[in-house]
């Protein structure tokens, strides 16, 4: 028996590191797209943007899930996510891209809004280009300062992955339970709970160890 | 000859005028002081010289090169912006130093991103970087970070970084004032030491007794203009008008 459910949840828990390595891979990059917007000097973009962000950041993943799963089907009458497990796992995907990169932007925004324009201004008089003074003055900082909240954000992102099942992606929570209906037995669900431990004790440690390889300067 | 020329230059920002018309000038090894009240425009005369900020009107002219004149329609790219501000260097009042580089990395940084390409250069670049910091006292501080240095030595290795650049003039915006009175000093003492050398500088600061003993020339701003300048024996010791009298009564009451 502990080999089928081990065997079983090693499965789902296959849907929910697929889930969050993708969604880190897609949504991290994209947020500082947006966050980019979300400074942009041009109002036609930053607050159509600034909107997004709000709307996404104030409401629940869950609801985000739903509507994003069902949503184009019911308006549009065709189903734009291609059907069976696939198909909802691009559709959960969509949605915890667009989810965490709003919450990414927000933190990259509030790292680059932090460094005073002190650094800035001595790059320029240094005759730095605008390029030299973000890669070689600006950017370091600004690592140091979002990594302490991105690592928060991303350990958030392990236990998120659960809400998928919600559109029956069978990530690993689900087929945890599926053992109970199946087999009248609990403890599998707390095996589950083992996994994201482990997996977020692991990210505790590497990002601990980057933030102290930043750790050098102020 | 002078090496700087500045005529009639003026900024707003937006309703508030700021300089409303300085001319002035300089020769090369010359000390000029710059004192004023708060407000008087004093950061905003340094930074429009440094191209941080653009003035609305006005010629800057270096060794009869002419780096802005506000009556040309055209506005320079940054690219030769980047290339006039180089005839400036500009110690800030809150130093600025750049906090993941070392001492020595704060001062080689941007000499070796203009000129770093060739290996020969390269060693010698650190070389000065090395003399510099020397010169400003800090021989066993260079490969501390800023954040291991006290605001003395800080603001140091700010002198020496900008320096590294070889300016044609150097500025400084009261480079004293973020420090604790102990360590005012030091810092004043490398700011007199560049004076004997003959470094051609432009120091706004509210020390009156080392613009008293450091300076060529001094200028009182009051309200976006020039109101008095001369020697230091001219304009601190017996000035002539009425503003200049009054700041210097009210800046010994402070004492
Ligand atoms: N970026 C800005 N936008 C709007 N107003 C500004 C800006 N920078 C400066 N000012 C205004 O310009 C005036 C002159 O400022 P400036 O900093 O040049 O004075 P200062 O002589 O250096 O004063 P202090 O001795 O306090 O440093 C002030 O009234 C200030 O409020
Ligand atoms: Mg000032």
């Amino acid at each position: 028996m502990f080999l089928t459910v081990t065997l079983a949840l090693l499965e789902g828990f296959l849907a929910t590191l697929r889930l969050f390595v993708l969604t880190l891979l897609f949504a991290l990059p994209l947020g500082l797209v947006i966050s980019f917007g979300s400074m942009s000097k041009i109002q036609a973009i930053r607050l159509p943007i600034r909107f997004i962000i709000w709307v996404v950041r104030g409401t629940p993943l869950m609801l985000q899930l739903l509507v994003i799963y069902y949503g184009p089907g019911i308006i549009l009458h065709t189903n734009v996510w291609g059907s069976g497990n696939g198909g909802r796992f691009i559709a959960a995907l969509v949605a915890f891209v667009i989810n965490y990169s709003c919450y990414f932007s927000e933190i990259y925004r509030g790292g680059i809004q932090s460094i005073p324009v002190g650094q800035y201004e001595a790059g320029q008089v240094l005759g730095m280009t605008k390029h030299q003074i973000f890669f070689k003055i600006v950017l370091l900082q600004v690592i140091k300062r979002i990594v302490p909240p991105i690592s928060n954000e991303i350990i958030t992102l392990v236990k998120d992955t659960s809400l998928a099942r919600v559109i029956a992606v069978y990530e690993i929570i689900w087929e945890g339970q599926a053992f109970i209906k199946s087999a009248g037995i609990i403890w599998p669900l707390f095996y589950t709970g083992a996994f994201y431990l482990i997996f977020s004790g692991l990210l505790t440690v590497i990002f601990g160890k980057i933030e102290e390889r930043l750790s050098y300067f102020r | 000859m002078s090496i700087l020329e500045v005529s009639n230059l003026k900024k707003n920002f937006g309703s508030t005028r700021v300089l409303e018309g300085i001319s002035f000038s300089m020769d090369e090894g010359e000390v000029l002081t710059i004192i004023g009240s708060s407000g008087s425009g004093k950061t905003t005369l340094l930074r429009c010289l440094n191209f941080l900020e653009t003035p609305d009107s006005g010629v800057i002219k270096v060794k009869d090169d002419v780096l802005f004149d506000g009556s040309e329609q055209i506005r320079a790219s940054e690219e030769e912006i980047r290339k006039k501000r180089l005839h400036f260097g500009l110690v800030f009042q809150s130093f600025n130093l750049f906090p993941q580089y070392t001492a020595l990395q704060n001062v080689t940084l941007a000499p070796l991103l203009h000129f770093g390409d060739d290996p020969g250069k390269k060693a010698e670049i650190e070389k000065h970087a090395e003399e510099l910091l020397g010169q400003m006292g800090l021989f066993d501080r260079m490969d501390n970070y800023p954040h291991e240095l006290s605001g003395g030595q800080q603001q140091r290795v700010a002198i020496a970084r900008a320096l590294a650049l070889k300016p044609d003039i150097l500025c400084f915006d009261e480079p004293t004032s973020a420090l604790d009175p102990e360590l005012t000093g030091e810092v004043l003492k490398v700011i007199r030491n560049l004076a004997e050398k003959k470094t051609t500088m432009i120091i706004v600061t509210h020390e009156m007794s080392f613009a008293h003993d450091v300076s060529d020339k001094v200028i009182f701003m009051a309200s976006g203009l020039i109101e008095e300048s001369g020697t230091p024996e001219e304009v601190i010791d017996s000035p002539k008008n009425e503003r200049t009298q009054q700041f210097l009564a009210n800046y010994r009451k402070e004492r």
